[in-house]
Formats: C-alpha cells, sequence, structure tokens
C-alpha cells in the first residue's frame, strides 16, 4: 500500500510499503477513505516530537471502511464505515472506564519511555513517535486499528467524508476545550489560534451558552473564517497588542476563559519571540510557550486557562506569579475522542454542526509532501488538508 | 525500585524478628528499603516456616567468600507495583498458576508446575541458550500472597513474593513483585545480568505492565509485525 512515511524534519515520502494486518485479537483493518493533517502533524513534520523514527507513517485524523476484524471484535463487520478517534484506550482500564481515554493505562506498549519524562504512561496515539506507543498512522491506504471494538465509530453511509472525518480530533479537542471552560451565562471565551480545533473550540463554546467569543490569529483567512462560520469577533495579533485589545473588548476583566489551540509551535512578537525560538533551536527548550504566558496575563481573575495545544516537553519564563495570584484554574490535556464521538455525531447528523467549511485543501494521497509544505508556511490560505488515498 | 547489594545470608532469625520480618513483607510499601542488607530469601524462608531450610546459607565456599571480597557475586534486587483494575482473586488464579508467567514475562521460555509446590523454570539465555531451575512454593496465602524461591542447587538462585491488595476506591488491586537474584558468579553471573539488562528495575516494571494488559484489556499491546517505510 501507500503510505506517507517521515523521514527527517521537513520531509515526508510517500512509499510503498507492506499491508497491515491483524496482529492482536481486538484489531481491525480499516481502509481510509479520508485522512487529514492535524496541526499537531507539523510537530512531527519540523521535527520538534522526539522519538519519531525514519520510516514512520504518521497521521491520526483519518476514516475509512472496516475490511478485517480480529477474533475478538464481534461489533464491527467489513463494509462497516468508521470514523477513528485518534488516541488509543483498551476500554478496560480505570482511566477508559471513566471517560479519560487519553490517560489510557493499555495501549502504549513504549510506557517506560513516557515513565521516565513523565512520571506516568498516557494513551498511544495513531502515528505520533515511539513515547506515545509508536503505531502506524492513518495518512495510508490502509491502517489497522487497536482495541477496535471500542475504538471507533459507525458513521451513517449518506454523509459525505468531510462532515464526519473531524470526528476524529479537531472537533472533540476543540469540544473539549469549551468544556473544560465551563462556560456559565455571561462569559467571554478567548479562543488562540484559528486553524481547525480553534474553529471547533469557537463553535462549542457558544453551544455552551458563551455570550462573545474572541478569536486571536494572524492569518486573513483563518480571522475571515472564524468571522464567518464561527460568528466570533477577531484580534490580529500583529495588527494590535493582543492583551490590550482583549481588555478592551471585555470591559477592563480580561476573558472569562482562554483557550489555547496553537500548542508549542507558537510565534510571538518581538523579543520573546526571539528568545524562544533560538531556545527551541538550541534544543534549550523543547516548546515555544508564547500563548500560556499572554493567557496568564490576558485572563481575568479567577478565570480558567483551557490548554488543547500540544506541549510535549518544557516550556520556560512562565508568568506563574500571574496565574498564583490571579487565581487561575489551569485544565488541558489530550482530548478523550471516545467519550464525545457519540454527541459530535449526533450534532452533524442533526445538522446543527457542519465542520465541513475547515477543509481549504483536497488532495490525493501521493501529494502529501506538498500538503505538509504549504500547510506548514500557510501558503495557498492554506487551513485543512485533506489527503485522499 | 532496585538496590545491588552483597550477597549476605540472613535465614537464621530470632523468632522475635520473624513477625517484624513477616509485616515489613505483608504491608510495607517500600519492602527493600525495609529488608536493606538482609537477604530477601533469607526473611521469606523464615517467616514461611514451611520446613523448607536453606543449608546454601550458611555454608559459604572459599570461592564464594572470594567473590563476595572483589565484588563479582552480586546480588539483583527489584520491587515494582502496580495497580490492576481487576479483583485480587482473578489475579491470584493467573498468576498462581505459574504456567502463565510466559505469556508476559518476556525472559522466561516456560514454566512447569510439577506438583502443588513445586515448578522448572526455563529463561532465555544469551545467544539462544537457556537456564534452568527448579522452584519451591514458600508461602501461599489464597488472593494475597504468594512467595518461593529456588531449590538449593539452582545454577541461578532466586527468590520473590507477589503481594495483592485492594486499592482505595474502585480501582481495583495494588500488585506488588519483589524479586531477588543472587548470580553465582562467573559465566551464570553474565547470563543473569544479562536476563535483566542494563535496568532490571524497567523489565520488571515492563513485565508488570503486560501482566496489566492481560488482566485488563485482555492482549498485550504490540506493534510488531506493522508497515513501516524505508
Amino acid at each position: 500500500m501507500k503510505a506517507v512515511c517521515w523521514h527527517s524534519a521537513n520531509d515526508v515520502r510517500v512509499e510503498t510499503v507492506p499491508d497491515p494486518k491483524i496482529i492482536n485479537p481486538r484489531d481491525a483493518v480499516i481502509k481510509i477513505t479520508s485522512t487529514a493533517i492535524c496541526g499537531s502533524d507539523l510537530h512531527i513534520y519540523g521535527g520538534y516530537i522526539p522519538t519519531v523514527q525514519s520510516g514512520d507513517i504518521i497521521g491520526h485524523e483519518f476514516m475509512g471502511e472496516v475490511v478485517e476484524v480480529g477474533s475478538g471484535v464481534s461489533n464491527l463487520k467489513i463494509g462497516d464505515r468508521v470514523v477513528v478517534p485518534s488516541m488509543i484506550g483498551c476500554g478496560n482500564c480505570h482511566y477508559c472506564q471513566h471517560d479519560m481515554w487519553s490517560l489510557c493505562d493499555n495501549s502504549n506498549q513504549n510506557g517506560w519511555m513516557e515513565e521516565k519524562l513523565f512520571g506516568n504512561i498516557t494513551s498511544a496515539i495513531y502515528g505520533y513517535s515511539h513515547t506515545f506507543g509508536g503505531y502506524a498512522g492513518g495518512q495510508a491506504e490502509y491502517v489497522r486499528v487497536p482495541f477496535a471494538d471500542v475504538g471507533v465509530i459507525k458513521v451513517p453511509k449518506d454523509l459525505p467524508d468531510e462532515k464526519l472525518l473531524f470526528i476524529s480530533d479537531a472537533i472533540p479537542t476543540g469540544y473539549m476545550g469549551a468544556e473544560l471552560c465551563d462556560i456559565q451565562p455571561g462569559d467571554i471565551v478567548a479562543v488562540w489560534g484559528c486553524g481547525a480545533v480553534g474553529q471547533f473550540a469557537m463553535i462549542s463554546a457558544y453551544m455552551m451558552g458563551a455570550e462573545k467569543v474572541i478569536g486571536i490569529d494572524r492569518f486573513p483567512e483563518r480571522l475571515e473564517m472564524a468571522k464567518k462560520y464561527a460568528k466570533a469577533e477577531v484580534i490580529n495579533y500583529e495588527e494590535v497588542d493582543a492583551g490590550e485589545a482583549l481588555k478592551e473588548m471585555t470591559g477592563g476583566r480580561g476573558p472569562d476563559a482562554c483557550i489555547d489551540a496553537v500548542g508549542l509551535e507558537a510565534h510571538g512578537v518581538g523579543f520573546e519571540d526571539f528568545y524562544d525560538q533560538t531556545k527551541q533551536k538550541l534544543r534549550l527548550e523543547t516548546d515555544r510557550p508564547h500563548v500560556l504566558r499572554q493567557m496568564m496575563v490576558a485572563c481575568r481573575k479567577g478565570g480558567t486557562l483551557s490548554i488543547m495545544g500540544v506541549y510535549g516537553g518544557f516550556v520556560d519564563k512562565m508568568p506563574f506569579g500571574a496565574a498564583f495570584n490571579k487565581g487561575l484554574t489551569l485544565r488541558m490535556g489530550q482530548m478523550h475522542g471516545q467519550k464525545y464521538m457519540h454527541k459530535l455525531l449526533q450534532l452533524i447528523v442533526e445538522g446543527k454542526l457542519d465542520p465541513s467549511f475547515v477543509v481549504s485543501h483536497q488532495l490525493p494521497l501521493e501529494q502529501a509532501p506538498h500538503g505538509y509544505h504549504i500547510f506548514q508556511q500557510k501558503q495557498d490560505n492554506c487551513v485543512k488538508v485533506v489527503l485522499k488515498p | 525500585m532496585a538496590s545491588i547489594s552483597g550477597n549476605e545470608q540472613s535465614n537464621n532469625l530470632e523468632a522475635s524478628d520473624k513477625e517484624r520480618w513477616a509485616s515489613l513483607i505483608g504491608g510495607s510499601a517500600m519492602v527493600l528499603l525495609g529488608l536493606r542488607q538482609r537477604s530477601l530469601r533469607g526473611v521469606l524462608t523464615a517467616i514461611a516456616g514451611s520446613g523448607l531450610i536453606y543449608q546454601g546459607a550458611m555454608k559459604k565456599s572459599t570461592i564464594a567468600q572470594a567473590q563476595e571480597a572483589i565484588g563479582v557475586n552480586q546480588t539483583i534486587k527489584v520491587e515494582k507495583t502496580v495497580t490492576i483494575n481487576k479483583p485480587a482473586d482473578e489475579l491470584y488464579r493467573f498468576w498462581h498458576n505459574f504456567e502463565n508467567l510466559p505469556r508476559f514475562m518476556k525472559h522466561l521460555k516456560s514454566v512447569t508446575v510439577l506438583d502443588n509446590q513445586k515448578s522448572h523454570w526455563v529463561a532465555n539465555a544469551p545467544l539462544g541458550s537457556s537456564v534452568e531451575w527448579d522452584a519451591y512454593i514458600l508461602e501461599d496465602r489464597e488472593n494475597e500472597f504468594i512467595s518461593w524461591a529456588s531449590a538449593e542447587d539452582a545454577d541461578v538462585d532466586n527468590s520473590g513474593f507477589i503481594r495483592f491488595t485492594k486499592a482505595p476506591g474502585d480501582r481495583g488491586t495494588e500488585v506488588k513483585v519483589v524479586l531477588e537474584y543472587n548470580p553465582p558468579g562467573g559465566v551464570l553471573a553474565s547470563v543473569v545480568a544479562k536476563l535483566f539488562g542494563e535496568e532490571p528495575e524497567q523489565q520488571i516494571g515492563d513485565d508488570l505492565r503486560r501482566f496489566k494488559m492481560l488482566m485488563e484489556a485482555g492482549e498485550i499491546a504490540t506493534t510488531e509485525g506493522q508497515p513501516k517505510g524505508g
């Protein structure tokens, strides 16, 4: 089959590799019909995620059709159309049973690596380094899905892929980002990053009763999208000081909740940006926490920071005094796809949510390297790339 | 936690000590810390009161004494705990059939249960060879505790115990494993060292994680055999 393989920083190639097969009883094999490049794939593409090995198949947003099931999977049959959440959960451990699927105890076979870094083991993620389990990803013609009996959602055949694909990752990430804000009537929610996750976080915040949602980015096409589809007010942080603008837009209080939909490759302005870019390049700091710093200062007293953008290691120069003295609540984590997928599918089936607006590019799988390049460089107004095997 | 210490033998415990050791083995969160330089085998044998007396402990050969003096004869001690989302009786039953252990302990090739006390163990050794030994159950408390030790003449002198304690809340069972290996020096010492790699603690930790996967998820997570690019 054809698959997108990572080789080194900024070098991914479409290669011919063996087809995946059933390895464990609870496995299924899926023939992929659509697979997307996630903003967090750009962290891998750029070489910021350690323990990705040359030749690894990447990609964690995908859907398709069941072509083979293991002996332990009785609830799926060949031909079922399914979407696969990006975090792999066993469904049996204490965390999965409490709907915290991204904290699964049992899906990550390389737990010792994570235990050394993080003190504990979290779930495996498709195509997201050996620290996160080393599973082959879904930017390919076929993929092996472990724990398939609990790890996929069957979807109706009469809706197009573009409406369903993002149940795998981008929508639940945005949705959980809003949910962690515990939105109350009258709340103003600011969202850093107007990519796919940011768009879905803004839409979700309104669904949960936010009074006003503010989107922050630097790309005009993404800000336009936030205005048009998420009905957000917007700030271009390259044109105005985002912190001051937020104060003015919130009666001098600051937003009640702030969502980070950017993560470890944030761009700032001025000296601070230079500092983080330099430290990250010299590997003195693994993550660039510009958004985190700004959220801590911008948020109102007693407010909530909801962190959905991916961080992998160490950050420094955090204004922790601001967070402490203002009594902020920090909530964060990889999303729990299996917890949200049924609710999200229902919203889509009922026509209350149409996520297809985020797709800016649809390319054949063979053009994945081009897709990565334009997404990373934000060329051609690229917001979201969907690959068709 | 893992520690390496000199091979001190100590099965001749006073009766008054037994209670203290029994409470350490049966209830302490950090057994090796409490054990310090004591041999696990000696303590397990003494508190088991099973009638098995480890004579070898008392008579050290000249070679053994020399090995100790130059630090060749070292003990590997490992202690690891994992919480498993299953009731203790289920975990105890699975572990108690030692023939199940090679399913999740990577260095074991096979275990054959010979009778209700004795079993025969075969472990993978470097270069495709293997090492074998007989082991005896020292103490067996249903759903709570099993301790065992290799027979006196075993090439790889080892002992250990597993303890099952109900976890707080609805989290299942806390499973603690403590192992002690006394490589006799020479070729076999290097064999034992290779069995456990550079980090015996990590290997036992991985074994316990696989035990947890098998008991909770019914299978062990793996990517062996999946495709990869060139």
